[in-house]
């Protein structure tokens, strides 16, 4: 029955389960713009979770003690596990591996500029956990809901591990803001190079934004970048007050009337120079995911090869 | 006859949205006839939206007894957990 339907009736039941709160499933006909948005929107967000490692690991080995040392590897190795979950809710679309990886190093994919800074100080480190991480949370939390299934599932199970990611920044950053005048000093540092970039995760204003609209109408986006960065900063502004850090916005004034913080613009020429590989560091992240990825490619290698030798050495037996 | 026929395990999608959880397992002679014997066994009053069938013979499980070797070092790294950092009253809803 399902064959006969046209594909105007095909897109009516698709937005009547949408409208409903149904989530979509891999098997159901979906039109092919959600698909490729999809794909976009969850390719993007599985890469900045593989990108995003190297800012931190840039400062593994050098953790000012073995317990910072060891939660900085959990954390490195959860954003992995991270980046795996969301690969593969992305190929249940019909996309492989191969092509993702792909687009992510010829550049038709993007990732969160955030990570094109450098992490120049210990309290990077922190800094990363608290705001990137708190961004991001306050991100997929909404994203929960989104309307595919598989995506809706893996943001479930990335919010439950990325709790600890948070705390254990802010955490970083409270023991330096307790501690020497250079330690705080370090500290307000980080925070100043973070809070412009943290609060540019969000994406452009929802006017400006290419697929806001479309998005919210799928329901793969459940709040808009503006409600979003705004949730973010009410949060935050208490969390740097309890330890004695400043967030470094002139503008930044609580609202009686809207019951929310308002606060200055963000510099978009600078979000869009490192959303399109003019950040600090955007080479080095690209180049450095080529060089791991064609590095390990004697491994893969040797996987099919062994797995070749072992089936052959099966059907010799047989 | 039985001592041909596959066993296949049953997956069950209670709702959309959810994952499949597993239900059970049933003789059948191949797929097409998993999924409609999984249907008259396991749905009988609509508990689903979608089913699984996968040759049990397909399923390669962990062992308890495994454990050591397999779960072990996860046990003494409570740092992973949020509760792990202490953080003020005030901002610990975090």
């Amino acid at each position: 029955m399902a064959n006969t339907q046209t594909a105007e009736q095909l897109e009516q039941t698709f937005q009547q389960r949408i409208d409903a709160e149904d989530k979509i499933e891999p098997k159901d006909w979906m039109p092919d713009k959600y698909r490729k948005n999809l794909i976009r929107q969850m390719s993007q967000h599985a890469h900045s979770e593989v990108i995003g490692m190297q800012p931190e690991g840039n400062w593994i080995t050098r953790a000012p003690s073995l317990h910072r040392k060891a939660v900085l590897l959990a954390k490195v190795q959860d954003e992995g596990g991270h980046g795996l979950y969301l690969y593969s809710s992305a190929e249940t679309l019909g996309i492989s591996r191969e092509e993702l990886t792909e687009s992510l190093h010829n550049g038709s994919a993007k990732y969160a500029s955030i990570f094109n800074y450098p992490t120049l100080t210990w309290a990077d480190i922190g800094a990363i956990g608290w705001l990137v991480d708190g961004a991001a949370i306050v991100n997929q939390v909404s994203l929960q809901r989104t309307s595919y299934g598989p995506y809706a599932r893996g943001m479930v199970r990335i919010c439950k591990e990325e709790s600890f990611h948070q705390r254990q920044g802010y955490h970083i950053m409270m023991t330096l803001a307790k501690g020497s005048d250079a330690q705080k000093e370090m500290a307000q540092d980080a925070v100043n190079r973070f809070w412009w970039p943290s609060l540019m995760m969000f994406g452009p204003h929802d006017a400006d934004s290419v697929h806001s609209a479309q998005s919210m109408k799928w329901k793969i986006k459940r709040q808009s970048n503006d409600e979003l960065r705004q949730k973010f900063v009410d949060q935050t502004v208490k969390q740097a007050q309890v330890i004695g850090l400043t967030l470094p916005d002139p503008d930044l004034a609580w609202n009686e009337e809207s019951g929310h913080y308002d606060f200055g613009e963000i510099d978009w020429d600078e979000f869009k120079r490192s959303m399109t590989g003019g950040g600090p560091c955007s080479r080095q992240r690209v180049a450095h995911h080529v060089e791991a990825h064609e590095e390990g490619a004697w491994v893969r290698d040797a996987m099919t090869a062994y797995e070749t030798k072992k089936r052959a050495s099966k059907e010799q037996a047989a | 006859m039985s001592d041909h026929m596959q066993l296949f395990e049953v997956f069950i999608r209670s709702r959309r949205g959810l994952d499949h959880k597993h239900v059970g397992s049933l003789h059948a002679e191949d797929h097409a006839q998993a999924l409609e014997y999984a249907r008259d066994v396991y749905t009988r009053r609509s508990e689903g939206v979608s089913i699984w069938v996968v040759n049990s013979s397909d399923i390669v499980a962990s062992q308890e007894e495994d454990c050591d070797s397999f779960y072990d070092p996860l046990d003494d790294k409570p740092y992973r957990h949020a509760t792990h950092y202490k953080l003020p009253a005030e901002v610990d809803n975090m």
